[in-house]
């Protein structure tokens, strides 16, 4: 990961990216001025609780947000080229060939009515226009790159009589087989067995290092990110609260909810007796606190600063950027490397 | 596949029996026999009492069935006692002039609702998705001989684009004369089944395509007419073809009334002919032929799932 040439313009950038969608109470906005950036060949991990939206950041990056009950406001940019605005035409071209993704549930993200093999071929006939005979051996070859033993035999087999971990590999191998320059993975490996998903991890890994791929990493596991990320971007509750490379984030967050994080994180941390909990559970969309959006739960909130001054993003270091409004004042624990 | 299929012929054996039996326990209670009407109305107890002898009408009940049963075993159903036709021959005059009607109602309704539904499930509270539900109500509630009443008299009396009655085989007249007579049957018979059908995929199409492969598909750039005709459609099909399967029964009860309608010399007609007449051994076989088609349509299905849910394959 780390070989890969500095390329200055990023493959993906994102930027005041703001998602609203229809609720019986109108137009409710789940995800508030986030941006982001991610180098070609790079890894970004996109970490939060559930409700803090980093799926739909992810869904609004593919532009599959449902397109009558949400609205978009900002940027998305890929190469180079801006996806938010562009006709549906053109952005169904670019699905499947130039970003790939895939999903919690692998077995139920595959279709359970075509064989495997036909899963994949068909996305390579869609897009490469490949004969019929030509993109089977093309699937063929992909799931014998995502280690399917026997991948002749097996390409012919129903998801069924895959095993999870197995099905995720076909998922992976079925978003790369176009070559795209992306990969999303929203919590590719939360549904699989620990062995498995170590087994996951490095097969991406490994891709990754043969092509210049870079993977928009979606999970809400501290410990999985510490083995994929180069860098980490932080979201509580629509919004971005830190960014950091993931070496200085591990060592010194520089936001609360990032140190709560960590804390809560046994693999990260090593031991379940130093474990501890954030208290309370990430606010519903729609009901976010006044202030920093995480005051209500922070051991260092301050009143009539914390729950009233509007938080932004600001600037704490090279390459670092967090939401708390007492970031320069605060010296919190990290994990010990 | 082959161990599949012999399997279920002969599970259909017992259904077959049980069914023939309960029409034979029937038509025994019904009160008045064919000896009374084939005798006359002016014949004495001791004609009647003969005529009963000579139609065998007066042996035991289960012997009368066995005698039935063994012959229907092999492909004899008896004979008509007032025509004195052959019942297996009669109903195989019959039974294609219904199955064509059946055949061409069964791929109009495919045709029309199975789109329609499509365009329904795609567009779930649109005024396109209201239309179909509105529509497809309103078409349930029109029984058959009801819209073949209205067709003939729209399209073959004031138009005069189709004939309103009658039926001519492929052989006699050719394919438009044989399809000229069948098409406003076939709509008559056709509607309430589009009907049904449109609803059963548009909610096993709205089922499918809240599915994760859906997503899966979107996100790999596949085309909306991929998506949903497909991935979604192949999924949803289980229950569509289930509803099809049921809908041959349908298309034996409402050719009893549309072919009354179209004056067609089908199975339908030669049933309530049956029925009026007490023809006997023509009832029998009439049921005994419906039992089989229907038996037929759901192996047929059966074999279909297979095709469709490869977890139900051996």
């Amino acid at each position: 990961m780390q070989m890969a040439v500095e390329n200055p313009e990023p493959l993906l950038e994102v930027t005041g990216l703001s998602v609203e969608f229809r609720t019986e109470r109108g137009w409710t906005k789940v995800l508030d001025d986030v941006g982001f950036s991610l180098g070609r060949g790079r890894t970004l991990a996109l970490v939060g609780e559930s409700g803090s939206g980093k799926t739909v950041t992810s869904l609004a990056v593919m532009g599959l947000l449902p397109p009558r009950g949400s609205r978009l406001v900002g940027s998305v940019r890929l190469d180079g080229r801006e996806l938010v605005g562009m006709p549906e035409s053109k952005l169904i071209e670019t699905r499947g060939r130039d970003i790939g993704m895939i999903f919690q549930e692998p077995r139920r993200s595959l279709n359970p009515a075509f064989t495997v093999g036909e899963q994949i071929a068909e996305v390579v006939r869609r897009h490469d226009g490949l004969s019929r005979k030509d993109a089977w051996s093309r699937a063929v070859e992909m799931l014998d790159a995502v280690q399917i033993p026997e991948a002749a035999r097996r390409a012919r087999h129903y998801p069924h009589e895959f095993s999870g971990g197995m099905c995720q590999r076909v998922m992976l191998a079925g978003a790369l087989v176009c070559r795209p320059q992306l990969l999303i993975a929203d919590e590719p490996t939360t549904a699989l067995d620990v062995t498995v998903q170590a087994r996951m991890l490095k097969l991406m890994n490994d891709l990754q290092a043969d092509s210049d791929l870079s993977i928009l990493f979606i999970t809400h596991d501290l410990a999985v990110v510490s083995e994929m990320a180069d860098d980490v971007a932080v979201m509580y509750a629509g919004q971005l609260v830190e960014q950091a490379p993931i070496d200085e984030l591990l060592v010194r967050p520089q936001h609360p909810y990032t140190a709560g994080l960590l804390a809560s994180s046994p693999d990260v941390q090593g031991t379940v007796e130093r474990m501890r909990h954030i208290p309370g559970s990430v606010p519903a969309v729609g009901n976010w606190p006044s202030g920093c959006r995480f005051h209500p739960r922070c051991e260092y909130a301050r009143g009539g600063q914390c729950d009233s001054d509007p938080a932004v993003l600001l600037q704490v270091g090279r390459g670092r950027l967090s939401r708390c409004l007492r970031t320069s004042e605060l010296t919190l624990q990290g994990v010990q490397t | 596949m082959l161990k599949f299929i012999s399997q279920r012929v002969l599970m259909a054996v017992p259904v077959l029996l049980l069914v023939s039996l309960f029409t034979f326990l029937l038509l025994d209670l019904l009160p008045g026999d064919a000896a009374v009407a084939i005798a006359g109305e002016n014949a004495t107890e001791e004609q009647i009492a003969l005529t009963r002898e000579r139609l065998g009408l007066d042996s035991p009940f289960l012997e009368r069935f066995w005698n039935w049963v063994s012959s229907a075993a092999q492909g004899d159903l008896g004979t008509s006692l007032y025509t004195g036709q052959s019942v297996t021959e009669a109903i195989g005059e019959r039974l294609p002039v219904t199955a064509s009607l059946g055949l061409v109602a069964l791929l109009m309704a495919v045709v029309v609702a199975i789109p329609l539904g499509a365009i329904a499930a795609t567009r779930p509270g649109s005024l396109a998705d209201r239309v179909v539900i509105s529509a497809t109500s309103l078409a349930m509630a029109v029984p058959p001989f009801v819209l073949g009443l209205v067709l003939v008299v729209v399209f073959a009396i004031q138009l005069q684009f189709l004939p309103a009655t009658g039926y001519t085989a492929i052989a006699e007249e050719g394919l438009w004369g044989w399809l000229s007579h069948l098409i406003l049957p076939a709509i008559a018979v056709a509607g309430i089944m589009a009907a049904e059908l449109a609803r059963q995929t548009r909610g096993a199409l709205l089922d499918a395509l809240s599915q994760s492969y859906v997503r899966t598909a979107k996100a790999r750039g596949l085309r909306p007419p991929t998506v949903v005709g497909k991935h979604a459609l192949k999924n949803a099909a289980t229950p569509i073809v289930t509803v099809l399967a049921l809908q041959i029964g349908h298309v034996l009860g409402a050719a009893v009334t549309v072919e009354f309608v179209f004056a067609i010399p089908g199975f339908g007609s030669l049933a309530v002919n049956a029925v009026n007449l007490r023809d006997v051994p023509l009832i029998q076989g009439v049921v005994f032929v419906s039992a089989l088609v229907v038996l037929a349509a759901n192996l047929l299905a059966d074999v279909v799932y297979g095709y469709l849910n490869p977890k139900l394959r051996v």
